[in-house]
């Protein structure tokens, strides 16, 4: 008979294997040996199997000994979750890895705009969610124990006086989880050694149970089909149980797979390597399958060979046992005490990871303001509330399992905490899918769910009177008949689990959708949500810190006392080095801050860190205010550079304008340049044939007189030539000084064109035609007409003189305009090239070589005499031919009747 | 972030990698609903019909189990390690 000393000695060699494995587990793990298993898929999906906990080892037995082939629904929910990998796990790993997330509450604050409330709401719920659970590992471990006591006394196993060894067991797996969990701090390093354990536990209990289911089939049942037929004969052998509770006991468990603080610690914090998950999606299911596979068999021939009244939550030890086959109870022990030890470790080590991260440390550096990097050593306090977590939370693990008496079946206990942590599954799946999802709405979700939860499942459960009164289970909350805890809005009948889980998380869901749906949120929430909703198509970049006031000396000291100061020295002196700097210190740029950021997330969690940073950096946490005033900048940045825009063109135009005059200027300036030659030439052509000419008259005797005159009036006309020019410039100069008195006095435009006509015609050998209307020209013009007359035949002169046409015609075409008279000027020449238009009516402008008798004033003249008459000749560029126009201002030109 | 726009139609081999992927999205969806079809079966408690044997109910489970593990194994390892959604699988020579 194995006496309780010989069982704990058993259990203490068992831990000191366990001890050994994690032991050279991590020392290969920090030597980077032995990558090959640890970082296997193989350890990963054994890992997972965390999942399965006492409550699967024992109580799977015990449901399936009270309502048959449920339990296997415990089992169906996480295959499922993990057949479909690609959806959910996958981006799950993906955003964990990127965002260094350490457990659910930081994934769940993290995307929600770091908020350490939300944090703190997660984490307490997983505290009291996860809490039966772990009392339910304790009553396991008691009840076993207690089977051999009873064995070993030869008695019907008693639990009430169990109290005593749960205490111990507590204890130890206090110490254990202590002593394995808080060796190394950084989550994102993992704890191989934990890893390693939990993945030879997770052999060792499957093993175990199998070797029972084994011994059961083909030792006791005496085979394959006496099984079947024997399981068919029984109480369980028909199909009993409900439509309603097996979708939802699916459900849930699938629910729970992803949201356990345990199973995410395992599956997304630990993952090495997102292809382990692809391995994991059919050696996990397959795990499962083979763990419950023998279920049903136990549970039946149990309750066939054990007495009645027997616990079939302790079928696995008491079958064997009953049969004298201890070697077997041992193992099945073993298998026992594995699962819960595993599931106790890691759970307290996640849920220790999230209290000290987001209610500790956040608390600690509240009440040190500021000093992050000047207060004691922040490393150990880390790690200290690690280990007081540990402990309180493995506390109350033990008051609740006094409380509740130890009496609960398993199978119930597992699945209260299984619907409790099934309500973080709206604001995780609408975090990572929905980029609508908000803080406010997460926050309203969650609470909701939770206090349904608390109402109608966790406060229930304490049985009717214990701390809900019957009072309310019969007539509702305060009375209200809609407020039962078993039948809300009067709906009655429902399963009190289906009831729970479809109510809690209908109004989590609709509350958590329909409060984003109204919220807005803020700039950090909507920055995360589009990095995590679109984790794989970002390159995972979180925003930065504007590190201009940052210390890098004060960010070493705070990163010392968090990573430890090898590695925070290390990190630096690398960051110091990619950066090209010789010391040891980096510069504080955004992009180092981010990873520092990151790197002490690992340790304290990312709302944490992000706190933790913003305080040496002078409290630059992005805020609204911050992103409005950004915002606000790169708008006056725009509006500034537009108006740059605006003056640069208006620059590059006077540059235009100031280049087109440069260029007038440039042309006039050689203009003059020519004209001076010019009119030098023009006037001493003639000077030098007077000179020449009178030289003669004096010098030669015996001159004809027909000679002479010739002579003289060779001088004569020279003499006339030299003076028109000069009586030109005169002119000219006078009118450009304003000098000019005009002598106004009214006449008919009809004989001033004739005049001009006959004037500028007379003695020309071979007149330009001309064509007018005459009853057009019937106009009296109050003006100085002798002025005007002086304009019309320089025009006409000049038709005269430059016309190319081989039979020259001339148009005086004249009309009224809007209070003045327009009299056209077009001959039927080749008109002016365009660039000598420009500057036809400056002075001195000739156009052409043919133009050898003119000094190139006569236009310049009209323009003149035309701005002091008030009016204007300028060019038609359109008319067919060279065409001028002579505007004249005239207030009333009258017909002249 | 511009994807070089992918070719509409693939060669017969990347085609298939595309549909082995579906079929492993799909997994989850056809297991659910296999392992749903026990809600319609009928209740202890009917007396009217012939209740199911919990052997065959057993067969039935454990079978679909073995089958969403065979086929999940057989997609996974007949699918190249995708990145982004398996979009790398589909690169044309």
């Amino acid at each position: 008979m194995t006496s309780l000393n010989v069982l704990i000695a058993v259990c203490l060699a068992y831990v000191a294997l366990l001890f050994f494995i994690a032991f050279v587990a991590e020392r290969a793990g920090v030597q980077g040996r032995g990558d090959w298993l640890l970082r296997s898929p193989l350890v990963y999906t054994l890992s997972l199997s965390i999942y399965c906990t006492a409550w699967t080892f024992y109580g799977a037995v015990g449901n399936a000994a009270r309502s048959g082939l449920e339990y296997v629904t415990i089992y169906l929910g996480p295959s499922l979750v993990i057949l479909g990998w690609w959806w959910i796990l996958r981006r799950l790993v993906r955003i964990g890895r990127s965002h260094k997330v350490t457990s659910i509450a930081d994934l769940i604050s993290s995307r929600f705009g770091k908020s350490n409330v939300l944090a703190i709401v997660v984490t307490v719920m997983a505290v009291v969610t996860v809490t039966p659970y772990i009392a339910l590992q304790l009553q396991s471990v008691t009840l076993s124990l207690s089977i051999f006591s009873a064995a070993e006394q030869g008695a019907v196993p008693d639990t009430s006086d169990a109290n005593a060894p749960a205490f111990w067991i507590a204890c130890g797996l206090a110490l254990f989880t202590v002593l394995f969990g808080t060796r190394n701090l950084n989550v994102n390093e993992r704890h191989h050694g934990v890893v390693i354990a939990v993945a030879a536990e997770a052999i060792v209990k499957l093993v175990a149970l199998l070797a029972v289911g084994i011994f059961v089939v083909w030792g006791i049942a005496g085979g394959l089909p006496e099984t079947l037929a024997r399981i068919d004969a029984s109480d369980l052998g028909t199909w009993q149980t409900s439509g309603s509770r097996w979708a939802t006991l699916t459900f849930i468990a699938a629910a729970a797979f992803l949201c356990l603080p345990r199973m995410f610690q395992v599956m997304v914090v630990e993952n090495e390597d997102e292809k382990h998950l692809r391995i994991a999606s059919w050696a996990f299911p397959l795990y499962l399958m083979l763990i419950s596979l023998f279920v049903i068999p136990i549970a039946v021939i149990g309750l066939e060979v054990l007495p009645e009244g027997s616990n079939p939550d302790l079928f696995v030890l008491s079958l064997p046992l009953s049969q004298g086959r201890e070697g077997l109870a041992m193992l099945s022990f073993l298998g026992g005490f594995s699962s819960a030890t595993s599931m106790v470790i890691v759970a307290t080590l996640a849920l220790s990871t999230m209290v000290s991260n987001h209610i500790v440390m956040p608390v600690f550096l509240y009440l040190h303001q500021g000093g992050a990097s000047q207060s004691g050593d922040v490393r150990e306090i880390v790690i200290l509330s690690r280990r007081l977590s540990i402990l309180a939370i493995i506390g109350f693990g033990y008051i609740y399992y006094q409380a509740s008496g130890g009496s609960g079946a398993l199978a119930s206990i597992g699945l209260i905490s299984f619907a409790g942590v099934a309500q973080f599954l709206p604001a995780m799946l609408g975090g990572i899918f929905w980029r609508g999802a908000t803080r406010l709405g997460a926050m309203s979700g969650l609470g909701v769910g939770f206090l349904l939860w608390v109402f109608t499942m966790l406060l229930p459960s304490f049985g009717q009177g214990a701390v809900l009164s019957t009072d309310i289970f019969e007539s509702g909350l305060f009375g209200l008949g809609m407020l039962r805890p078993q039948a809300l809005f009067g709906i009655e009948g429902m399963d009190p689990i289906v009831h729970a889980v479809f109510w809690s998380m209908l109004l989590n869901t609709a509350v958590f959708a329909a409060v984003s749906l109204v919220t807005f949120p803020n700039p950090l929430e909507r920055l995360q949500g589009a990095q995590f909703v679109n984790v794989f198509d970002h390159s995972p970049q979180t925003q930065g810190w504007n590190a201009s006031v940052a210390e890098s000396e004060d960010l070493m000291i705070m990163a010392q006392r968090i990573l430890g100061s090898e590695e925070a020295r290390a990190l630096f002196a690398d960051q110091a080095l990619a950066q090209g700097l010789s010391g040891h210190l980096p510069e504080p740029t955004p992009d180092f801050l981010q990873l520092l950021e990151r790197e002490l997330a690992g340790s304290v969690g990312a709302a944490t860190a992000h706190a933790m940073i913003s305080q040496i950096v002078g409290g630059s946490a992005v805020s609204v205010h911050d992103l409005m005033a950004v915002a606000d900048e790169s708008a006056q940045m725009l509006e500034y550079s537009s108006q740059l825009e605006a003056k640069s063109k208006e620059l590059s135009q006077t540059a235009a304008k100031l280049q087109a005059a440069n260029t007038k200027l440039m042309q006039l300036s050689a203009q003059k340049d020519a004209f001076l030659s010019q009119i030098s030439h023009e006037l001493r052509t003639p000077m030098t044939s007077i000179r020449a000419f009178s030289e003669i008259l004096r010098d030669t005797e015996g001159m004809r007189p027909l000679e002479k005159a010739k002579y003289a009036n060779i001088i004569h006309s020279e003499t006339i030539r030299l003076t028109r020019l000069l009586d030109d410039l005169l002119d000219l100069s006078v009118l450009e000084n304003g000098q000019v008195t005009l002598n106004t006095q009214s006449g008919n435009l009809s004989d001033l064109l004739d005049q001009a006509i006959s004037s500028a015609l007379a003695g020309a050998a071979n007149p330009i035609r001309i064509h007018r209307r005459r009853l057009n020209e019937r106009l009296v013009l109050e003006t100085d007409l002798d002025r005007l007359c002086q304009v019309f035949i320089n025009l006409i002169t000049n038709a005269q003189k430059y016309c190319s046409a081989s039979e020259p015609e001339l148009r005086i075409v004249v009309s009224e305009d809007q209070g003045g008279v327009v009299v056209d000027f077009v001959d039927n020449g080749d008109g002016i090239p365009l660039e000598a238009r420009e500057i036809m009516f400056e002075k001195f402008s000739r156009i052409g070589a043919q133009d050898s008798n003119g000094a190139g004033l006569g236009l310049a003249i009209c323009r003149e005499i035309m701005t002091r008459l008030g009016g204007d000749v300028t060019y038609l560029s359109d008319a067919q031919g060279t065409g001028f126009r002579v505007v004249l201002a005239q207030p009333r030109a009258v017909a002249a009747q | 972030m511009a994807r070089k726009p992918l070719p509409v139609f693939l060669e017969r081999s990347s085609y298939r990698k595309r549909r082995l992927m579906d079929a492993l999205k799909l997994l989850a969806l056809f297991g659910t609903v296999l392992w749903m079809i026990p809600t319609l079966w009928p209740n202890a408690s009917d007396t009217s019909v012939e209740p199911i044997a919990t052997s065959r109910a057993l067969f039935y489970v454990f079978g679909v189990w073995i089958i969403l593990i065979c086929l999940s194994a057989l997609f996974v390892h007949r699918q190249p390690m995708p990145e982004n959604g398996g979009r790398e699988a589909d690169k044309t020579p």
